[in-house]
């Protein structure tokens, strides 16, 4: 993280570390297929409950990245870029347990760094933050660190 | 079923294309929740300094998870994935997702094969370079010792969904 730069702002440094308010979700079957239909994956385990059932899954599972849905709590430190337009830079998945429909997913998303660069749409704040998905028997189903170019 | 034991380094993963349409952003925007305009509306893009709409990096994401996902079947795990999104992708463009396996390897008993992944535009440019980790059933491993001690159907070594106590847990007819 660069220490000099003009576009980190003490609300962005004060916000670092801090995780956000953990916020619930119910994965709904209907939005699984939703998700599914959206990026085009025919796969049955996303729809089709009897093949899931006879899956070494036990019942219908979501996409990998259905997560993104998801959103997390507030913030406990506001945040924001100064610069307000974005782009998706990129993800970093890790998967511990399945995701299935019916689960309760406890989202908490913290903001881990900050840089400050200069590409071709100019000046850029490239903001990276954690997020973390917890089902209902407290396991951690998967982490997402998910890179935000601000320009 | 793909075993652990039929992949190799320098293995291709068969290739899948995808064809994002401006109705599919649309679509995507209304499954993710995020309706940020440059998705869907092209002079507010090109008034971000952008040639037009872009396809969502989530979509392209999703893409390069099905491919993995299409590969390893019902069977396998996926474990890891990334990508980055280092160029911009338009509807209307062919996607060409692809792969490439990197390394073949056993830790703490689980089989697990790295691979490269990617998504190329029709130019053949990687617009989006990723890598994915998963973990694949083994030939070594009998499906019914594995359900045995997990208490989860599938012929893997390490228990895949320990204390899963609310799901009813039954055999698999097809994990043989």
């Amino acid at each position: 993280m660069s220490e000099t730069g003009s576009l980190i702002t003490d609300s962005l440094r004060e916000a670092m570390g801090v995780p956000s308010e953990p916020l619930t979700h119910e994965v709904e079957r209907g939005a699984i297929v939703r998700f599914a239909d959206a990026i085009a994956d025919p796969n049955p385990l996303y729809r089709d409950e009897a093949y899931a059932r006879h899956s070494g899954y036990g019942g219908i599972i979501a996409p990998p990245t259905f997560l993104r849905t998801l959103q997390p709590g507030p913030p406990k430190v506001q945040w924001q870029s100064p610069l307000h337009n974005k782009l998706d830079g990129g993800s970093e998945w890790q998967y511990l347990e399945p995701l299935q429909a019916g689960d309760r997913i406890t989202v908490v998303e913290t903001l881990i760094d900050v840089k400050e660069r200069t590409g071709r749409l100019g000046p850029m704040v490239i903001l990276t933050r954690e997020l973390t998905y917890t089902n209902q028997l407290n396991q951690l189903v998967a982490t997402q660190r998910w890179t935000l170019i601000t320009y | 079923m793909l075993y652990w034991e039929d992949v190799e380094e320098g293995m291709s993963i068969p290739p899948l294309q995808k064809q994002p349409t401006t109705q599919m952003l649309v679509m995507y925007c209304g499954a993710s929740g995020d309706f940020y305009q440059i998705h869907y509306d092209s002079e507010f893009a090109k008034s971000r300094g952008l040639p037009g709409v872009v396809v969502q990096g989530g979509l392209k994401n999703a893409f390069l998870a099905q491919l993995v996902t299409d590969w390893i079947g019902d069977s396998g795990r996926l474990r890891k994935l990334s990508c980055q999104h280092r160029g911009m992708d338009f509807p209307g463009d062919t996607l060409y997702c692809k792969g490439v396996v990197t390394r073949v390897y056993k830790e703490e008993a689980r089989f697990l094969v790295d691979c490269e992944v990617w998504l190329e535009n029709g130019k053949g440019e990687k617009t989006t370079p990723g890598s994915a980790t998963v973990e694949l059933p083994s030939k070594s491993i009998p499906a019914d010792t594995a359900f045995a001690t997990s208490g989860k159907p599938g012929p893997f070594a390490s228990p895949y969904r320990p204390g899963r106590s609310d799901q009813p847990q039954q055999r698999c007819p097809c994990s043989k």
